[in-house]
């Protein structure tokens, strides 16, 4: 017997759970392990949660988008720190695998950021200076006094405010 | 072809209950304690509160904050394995009506994660035929009842105060909490509404009564099971103490398929497929006792067909199924302006309200039948998924901290203040009214769909009458009276005669009953006043199917006791040798 494969054999079989999981029909590779949950699981759900750790939605220019974005939302103060400080943007990472509903309303709307600033200042959102990012902000922030053209924008970005403050508030 | 023979489990039994939620949970805990050898069928895998935990959690212990999964439908820290759909499981629809049913799959059933509001039923409520003549009269009455209420009182421990209010009668209680801030609000407007608030009745110990349970210590989290005890499970506070008296065998992950019957139509005992191995098994029993949930038990006696029961089991009446209701409901909730800013202090208490409103009117000064109490809710909750949502419908109405009103929505360390400056000022409301048991409103096997164990599954038709819309359009006109008496604002719940007045879809309340009612004359109804199915002596539903009627209160408390009286029942006929 090959002995390296006896080795991967053997470090599958000590996973525990993971172990079942690598024999849940469709998945083509090994999802990583979950990580260790303190709260009860049961044996369906942690299939469900290593699929879901395995899999990346956002790209890295998109995350750095959420990021400079949950920061503007949530910046540190005298009583905590920042969304970024909580790691808000692994938690929109984690909730738009889980709630699929999240996805196109994400990725569209930070596409639709984007082309906007591209037409305005020439530059993507993360690349415009912190002062051209908070001009678009403003733009969008403020639902009842936002221009009609720019609804899109708005519902966007309530979106955002909406998951960087649940992620923020539960760290 | 893999090997497919059915499996006979070595032991017989003197009863064979299925399901061990509240009424299968009894049973198994009544008929232990009195040396009776018992088999305990349960769908789904062992749970105890103590060892499955998620209380006192934090919300990032859960990477969706508590929100809720497919597995997971109350959430990630509920202690409901199940929902509203089940994988594999499925049920359907009869002309496009609407049926919701929630199942939960685990030792104890629906009562790890209920709400344990612990209501008696009243004198009226076993004889709304003769009140109202409408539906049916219960063959028994409040007193046949209630010297099991009193048990079960004492066995599971319920807090409340005494009131001597004609239909909602009082049980032995222990000390109610103290209503919390939006509570005192709450009964305050109730005070010049005529509308009474008084404590809330649940089955959480607000003082120890037993060395197997802790009392209560106010994490607020009761649906999240209990690693004390402190509430009522069926899974702790009656399977485990079964279990102790080493008379019954518990078999998870069994999926009852059928009950047998002999050529005598007798119950001989089940079959179910075990899930862990899929093998088929058989286990017998002298008695036979259905505890599914008020459908799962319909769906059981339905398949159970033989020459001798072609209808199904216990149906000659073709009553089974039949008679499905559950309890209307609708909501509303607002934002308490005087509470913007609050002062934070710990105001957790038990995981529920502190203060309800039983049914306070008189029917026949209005224009539907049958009432409904309310619940309610608010304050500071610990946060979960969700919060915040929807900051730029609240933070451009009111005055800010510095008094000044803001533009709506924002962004910063303003914004991130709001959420701090509004926490613990909203607060809502639900009613859970009575609806008319109506034999057109019922569920049945689907002639093509089956389970992916093999089993024919349910198929509801269920539609709400006038009765119902009209009732819950008194909730919301009732509701909106209490939020503005309270000084609050209406910010959900506003509705209309376009969508029935936010009445929810048959099933949400989670209350269904009525599949197996109970009766005296076997051509109306499916069991006798003991639970005992007419057609077949030995067989016995112990669930929420017998109920005539659902009356305008939870029907948890009435399922217990009259599982323990059937089963008290059970112990005297054995002994007696008549089944
Ligand atoms: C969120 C929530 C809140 C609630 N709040 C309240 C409340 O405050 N007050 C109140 O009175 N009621 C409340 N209820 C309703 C209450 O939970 C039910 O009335 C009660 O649990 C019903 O008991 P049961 O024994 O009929 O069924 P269940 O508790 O549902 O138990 C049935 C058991 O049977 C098992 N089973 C099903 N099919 C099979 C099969 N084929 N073979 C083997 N086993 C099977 C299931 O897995 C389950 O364990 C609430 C329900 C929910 C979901
Ligand atoms: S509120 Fe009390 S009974 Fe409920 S889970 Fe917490 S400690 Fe237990």
């Amino acid at each position: 017997m090959d002995r390296r494969k006896y080795l991967k054999t053997l470090a599958v079989g000590s996973l525990g759970a993971s172990a079942l999981i690598a024999c849940e029909p469709g998945t083509k590779e090994t999802p990583k392990a979950p990580a260790s949950f303190t709260i009860d699981r049961t044996k369906e759900e942690l299939i469900r949660e290593a699929k879901l750790v395995s899999e990346t939605f956002f790209d890295e220019h998109e995350m750095k988008t959420i990021s400079i974005l949950t920061d503007i939302i949530i910046p540190k103060d005298g009583t905590s720190g920042s969304a970024t400080d909580a790691k808000v943007p692994d938690f929109i990472e984690f909730i738009v695998k889980d709630m699929p509903r999240h996805q196109t309303p994400m990725r569209g709307g930070l596409k639709w950021l984007d082309i906007h600033c591209l037409k305005r200042f020439n530059a993507d959102f993360a690349s415009c200076s912190s002062s051209q990012q908070i001009e678009m902000v403003d733009n969008i922030a403020y639902p009842e006094k936002a221009k009609p053209e720019l609804q899109q924008g708005v519902a966007f970005f309530n979106l955002m405010r909406d998951l960087t403050a649940c992620g923020f508030f539960h760290q | 072809m893999p090997d497919f023979q059915i499996k006979k489990t070595a032991k017989d039994y003197d009863v064979c209950i299925v399901g061990s939620g509240a009424g299968g949970g009894m049973a198994a805990y009544v008929l232990a304690n009195a040396g009776i050898k018992v088999v305990l069928l349960e769908a789904g895998p062992l749970y105890d509160p103590a060892k499955n935990v998620t209380q006192l959690k934090w919300p990032w212990e859960s990477p969706r904050r508590g929100a809720s999964t497919p597995l997971r439908h109350f959430g990630d820290f509920d202690a409901a394995y199940g929902g509203w759909e089940l994988d594999g499981e499925p049920y359907t629809h009869k002309d496009g009506t609407k049926f919701d049913w929630f199942r939960s799959r685990m030792l104890g059933g629906r009562t790890n994660h209920w709400g344990r509001i612990s209501l008696r039923f009243g004198p009226k409520d076993f004889k709304r035929r003769s009140i109202d003549g409408l539906g049916d009269d219960w063959p028994i009455s409040y007193e046949d009842v209630a010297p099991y209420y009193d048990k079960i009182d004492q066995l599971i421990g319920v807090f409340g105060s005494k009131e001597n209010l004609p239909n909602d009668p009082d049980s032995i209680f222990l000390p109610p909490p103290k209503p919390r801030l939006h509570e005192l609000f709450i009964k305050e407007a109730g005070g010049k509404l005529n509308i009474p608030v008084i404590p809330s009745r649940l089955s959480i110990l607000t003082k120890p009564i037993n060395k197997d349970r802790g009392a209560c210590f106010y994490c607020s989290q009761c649906n999240r099971g209990c690693t004390v005890y402190g509430d009522f499970s069926s899974s702790s506070v009656l399977v485990k103490p079964a279990l102790n008296t080493g008379n019954v065998d518990v078999i998870p992950n069994a999926m009852a398929r059928e009950v047998i019957t002999d050529t005598q139509g007798k119950a001989t005992g089940i079959s179910f497929v075990n899930k862990d191995d899929m093998q088929e098994y058989t286990v017998n029993a002298k008695v036979v006792m259905l505890a599914a949930s008020a459908c799962e038990s319909a769906r059981l006696l339905l398949n159970s067909k033989s020459s001798l029961f072609p209808n199904g089991l216990g149906n000659s009446s073709g009553v089974v199924g039949k008679y499905l209701h559950d309890s209307t409901g609708a909501s509303m909730g607002g934002i308490l302006p005087k509470l913007i800013g609050r002062k934070r202090y710990n105001e957790d208490g038990v995981g529920g309200m502190h203060v309800y409103t039983p049914w306070w009117l008189d029917n026949k000064k209005l224009d539907f039948a049958r009432g409904y109490h309310i619940e309610y809710y608010g304050g500071m909750g610990m946060p979960g998924y969700g919060f915040g949502f929807g900051m730029q419908g609240t933070n451009g109405k009111y005055p800010g901290r510095d008094g000044t009103q803001k533009e709506a929505g924002g962004y910063g360390a303003s914004l991130k203040d709001d959420y701090r400056y509004f926490y613990g000022a909203t607060f809502g409301m639900s009613g859970r009214g009575e609806a008319i048991a109506r034999e057109d409103n019922y569920c049945e096997i689907d002639p093509t769909t089956v389970d992916k164990f093999g089993i024919p599954v349910l198929r509801f038709h269920y539609k709400w009458s006038d009765q119902e819309v009209k009732q819950a359009k008194h909730m919301k006109e009732t509701f909106a009276e209490i939020i503005d008496t309270m000084g609050g604002v209406v910010t959900w719940g506003k509705s209309s005669a376009e969508n029935d007045y936010g009445l929810e879809a048959p099933g949400r309340i989670i209350h269904e009953v009525g599949t197996t009612r109970m009766g005296s004359d076997p051509k109306k109804s499916v069991v006798n006043k003991f639970n005992q199915a007419h057609d077949c002596k030995n067989l016995f539903v112990v669930d929420g199917g017998p109920f005539v009627s659902q009356a305008d209160k939870n029907p948890t408390w009435t399922i217990l006791a009259l599982s323990m009286r059937a089963s008290e029942f059970i112990i005297d006929e054995l002994k007696k040798q008549n089944i």
